[in-house]
């Protein structure tokens, strides 16, 4: 029988193999920490998420905030004395997590993203008022009705439109995700 | 006339519009061709990667594809969609394993792709295609008494592209210079907007907006300008929510840097789509129409 991988060697597979060295090579230096600037509101630091994963302390870091706090800036990555892209470190501890199906309650990071790539694989771009419905349940009544007011001077401002738009080659598009990820049916 | 193969991304289709806008007219000034890439879709932004990293290599390889095709330097107005080309691009380069799974996925879209475009950032061919000596001579009402943090946000600079600085970069300063304006030293410049935690993490974006927000009014700013529809979003859509969650009184206006080279060269403000944000702007053009 195979040895299971040790966590962090997990994660380092996660992460794109060619750039940036592995976690293991982490100083414990709080680099990153010290440079994050959502780190307040983050359950455990950078520099505290890697040394978790280093003691393979599996279901404490599926249980933190502190990835879906990640707000993609890579400052800790270009700072790593020890070059390790931390920020995309945050991004496999978030694919991880969304593989297992394991993460902190009352999050809105995993359906966000969720939300987001299929709405993207039925249209092919973006389109903001869709995606409100994914996380405005979430919110408290208060921001709800503040995000209504919003998004109504959005409209009336023109900037925001109100129908999606779709590409034009979206069945070849379509085709094109399904040899990535298969996801329903094939047409 | 310089040509290039534009990716102006989802924002600008919405809430980035003016930024559209503007870029169109300060090119079309400048002698600079922004021709769309046909029948692009959306980069993933984000919220692909925590999904399938493969996946939004993927799909950011089809929009890379069709540029190949022109022949042209791809060029995005948007930081997060710069980053993500440029990035893939660079992977498709390097890593031929990658490039042939991806291959395999754009075969079914008649698409071929080799990493041979130059990804750009669209503030990166005004200031070293056409150069601060050209732009200089388009400036017909210089923006004079006019204080501007130039606001560089994350993407633009971090991951390091190549060799640029990317603690203390200068070049946004450079362009409002030329443009007859006052570029305010503050050390905010590159600190994250929160990016889309605005829409996951809301209380820390505001707060990270409100810093950068504070950091520009104490260096008495009059206005912020950015490279970015996600950073011009959350400084300026959001500053009515930072006013009523922390009980400020933030009324700086936002601009894309395009509308104020725009206002530089004497472009009527409705057409750099000025006028349509949720912050007045009237303050800021007092001073940069020299009319206060």
């Amino acid at each position: 029988m195979v040895d299971e991988l040790a966590f962090n060697y997990e994660i380092t597979n996660l992460m794109y193999a060619s750039h940036g060295q592995p976690i293991t090579n982490c100083l414990q230096c709080g680099t990153c920490s010290g440079t994050c600037p959502a780190v307040e509101f983050m359950d455990h630091t950078p520099r505290q998420i890697i040394g978790m994963i280093r003691a393979d302390l599996k279901e404490e870091v599926l249980a933190s905030n502190t990835y879906w706090t990640c707000a993609s800036c890579f400052h800790c990555t270009v700072r790593c004395p020890a070059d390790i892209d931390v920020a995309d470190m945050m991004y496999a501890l978030k694919r991880y997590s969304m593989w297992k199906g394991q993460f902190q309650a009352g999050l809105i990071g995993p359906d966000f993203s969720e939300a987001f790539v299929k709405m993207i694989v039925n249209s092919g771009r973006s389109f903001e008022p869709l995606l409100a419905a994914t996380y405005l349940p979430r919110y408290s009544a208060r921001d709800i009705v503040q995000e209504g007011l919003m998004a109504t001077g959005l409209v009336l401002s023109g900037k925001m439109p109100l129908l999606p738009k779709k590409i034009k080659g979206l069945k070849k598009f379509q085709q094109m995700v399904r040899r990535i990820i298969p996801i329903g049916e094939q047409s | 006339m310089k040509q290039y193969a534009y990716y102006p991304g989802c924002s600008l289709e919405s809430l980035g519009k003016s930024y559209h806008l503007s870029a169109m007219e300060v090119s079309k000034a400048l002698g600079v061709e922004l021709k769309e890439i046909e029948d692009w879709n959306c980069c993933g932004a984000t919220a692909y990667f925590p999904v399938d990293e493969f996946l939004a290599y993927t799909l950011t390889a089809r929009n890379l594809a069709k540029a190949e095709k022109t022949g042209l330097d791809f060029v995005a107005p948007c930081s997060a969609c710069y980053k993500n080309a440029f990035f893939t691009n660079k992977y498709i380069q390097h890593d031929a394993d990658l490039a042939d799974h991806i291959n395999y996925a754009l075969e079914v879209d008649d698409l071929h792709v080799s990493g041979t475009s130059r990804v750009r950032h669209l503030i990166d061919i005004f200031i070293n295609d056409v150069g601060l000596e050209e732009i200089k001579t388009k400036v017909t009402n210089p923006l004079k008494d006019l204080r501007v943090a130039p606001y560089y946000g994350c993407q633009i600079l971090r991951p390091r592209k190549e060799h640029e600085d990317v603690e203390n970069p200068q070049y946004f300063e450079n362009l409002l210079s030329t443009l007859g304006a006052e570029p305010v030293n503050y050390s905010s410049k590159a600190r994250c907007c929160g990016g889309s935690l605005i829409i996951t993490n809301r209380k820390a974006a505001l707060d990270m907006v409100r810093i950068l927000l504070q950091d520009a009014v104490n260096h008495d700013a009059d206005v912020i300008a950015t490279t970015c529809p996600m950073c011009n979003v959350n400084l300026e859509v959001y500053q009515a929510q930072v006013n009523r969650e922390f009980g400020t009184q933030y009324a700086i206006p936002v601009m894309y840097f395009t509308q104020l080279m725009g206002l530089s060269f004497g472009i009527v403000p409705g057409h750099l789509g000025i006028g349509k944000q949720q912050v007045s702007s009237e303050s800021m053009l007092a001073i940069a129409q020299n009319t206060k």
